[in-house]
């Protein structure tokens, strides 16, 4: 790669990083209105949903059932332990085993 | 420096490397195939640290696209972390501005997920630097080593390994729904409404999350504002 990749790279990373740093610099300190943090505590769920959904089914190309399974193992993992780890390890263990099956 | 949360931060963050581990070894893979040196590779995730960004520029960098464009669509999938920092800063302990300024590179789909679902009412600094730093260092380190190894995990392993990250979102998510009917509805809310741009493919994968993610949002906060406003009313009615 010549001299233009490093300026692409520079040029990511700036536009990387604005969108992270802005808002927590500027907003720093800055009381909003409470209809504003209202709608901002909502975020962090309403995320969540949309980073899972519809992603999940997809992690295996072309393979539905894979991301169904992991779905639902993640799912039950989660409703029966609070722990991270314990969900994380428990699902790749499951769909490691189920891959090596079939 | 409050190391006592720091460490809490690092075992936080250790699900985030633990899926970050098999999506920066295949980066770096890829990044070699596409022709990229080990230098090139890992100075990419050093310095932007972004997966999707990452991926999507191999993609475009291997089709000749002209690195203007490359950058604009870095920017576009990255528009959504206006709002995951905007929501973040409501939480996090007041900070001088330029420390705020460092631990902010480290945000990510992932660590903001992590940070913004905590239970307790403020985040510490030291917390943050915790969750970000093992986070970034797996996304580092692992960048290197599978442009070094050049190849991938054992199949079964990698497609296993690729369900992590979203067996984590669930596990931060589940949790937080139990009891909380408002928790519930943000997320349905906005999983239907992404799952509807995904499907029908009005809007690319960046916008599709943010206008989501707003959307439920908004939509919840209205429901919730009229209803307490109903509530209110209705107490004060029976007042009288």
């Amino acid at each position: 790669m010549g001299a233009w990749y490093w300026w692409t790279l520079i040029g990511m990373a700036i536009v990387t990083y604005i969108p992270r740093a802005v808002p927590l610099t500027f907003l720093e300190g800055k009381e909003l209105p409470p209809v504003v943090s209202g709608v901002l505590r909502n975020i962090p769920y309403a995320v969540l949903g949309a980073l899972i959904f519809p992603a999940i089914l997809y992690v295996q190309e072309g393979n539905l059932l894979f991301g169904l399974i992991g779905t639902i193992v993640a799912f039950t993992l989660a409703i029966l332990f609070s722990n991270l780890m314990v969900i994380v390890l428990g699902t790749i263990g499951v769909l490691a085993i189920y891959s090596l099956l079939f | 420096m409050n190391k006592n949360s720091f460490v809490l931060g690092l075992k936080a963050g250790l699900s985030i490397a633990i899926g970050y581990f098999p999506v920066a070894l295949t980066f770096g893979l890829l990044a070699k195939t596409s022709g990229l040196s080990i230098w090139e590779a890992t100075a990419m995730s050093i310095f932007v640290y972004a997966g999707a960004s990452q991926y999507m520029s191999l993609t475009l960098i291997s089709k000749g696209v002209d690195p203007i464009l490359i950058v604009l669509n870095t920017f576009v999938l990255n528009i959504r972390h206006f709002l995951m920092t905007a929501a973040l800063n409501e939480k996090m302990q007041s900070e001088k501005r330029w420390i705020k300024g460092i631990y902010a590179f480290g945000i990510t789909d992932e660590s903001f997920s992590v940070l913004a679902t905590r239970k307790e009412e403020k985040i510490g600094t030291s917390f943050a630097f915790g969750v970000a730093l093992i986070a970034y260092s797996s996304w580092v380190v692992f960048t290197a080593v599978g442009h070094v190894i050049g190849a991938n995990l054992p199949q079964f392993l990698q497609a296993a390994m690729s369900i992590a990250l979203y067996a984590m979102f669930v596990g931060l998510l589940v949790p937080s729904m139990r009891g909380n009917r408002k928790v519930v509805m943000l997320a349905l809310i906005a999983a239907v409404i992404n799952g509807f741009f995904y499907w029908t493919g009005i809007l690319s994968t960046g916008w599709s999350i943010l206008v989501a993610t707003l959307a439920s949002s908004i939509f919840v906060e209205i429901i919730y504002v009229r209803h307490e406003n109903r509530k209110r009313i209705s107490e004060k009615l029976k007042g009288v």
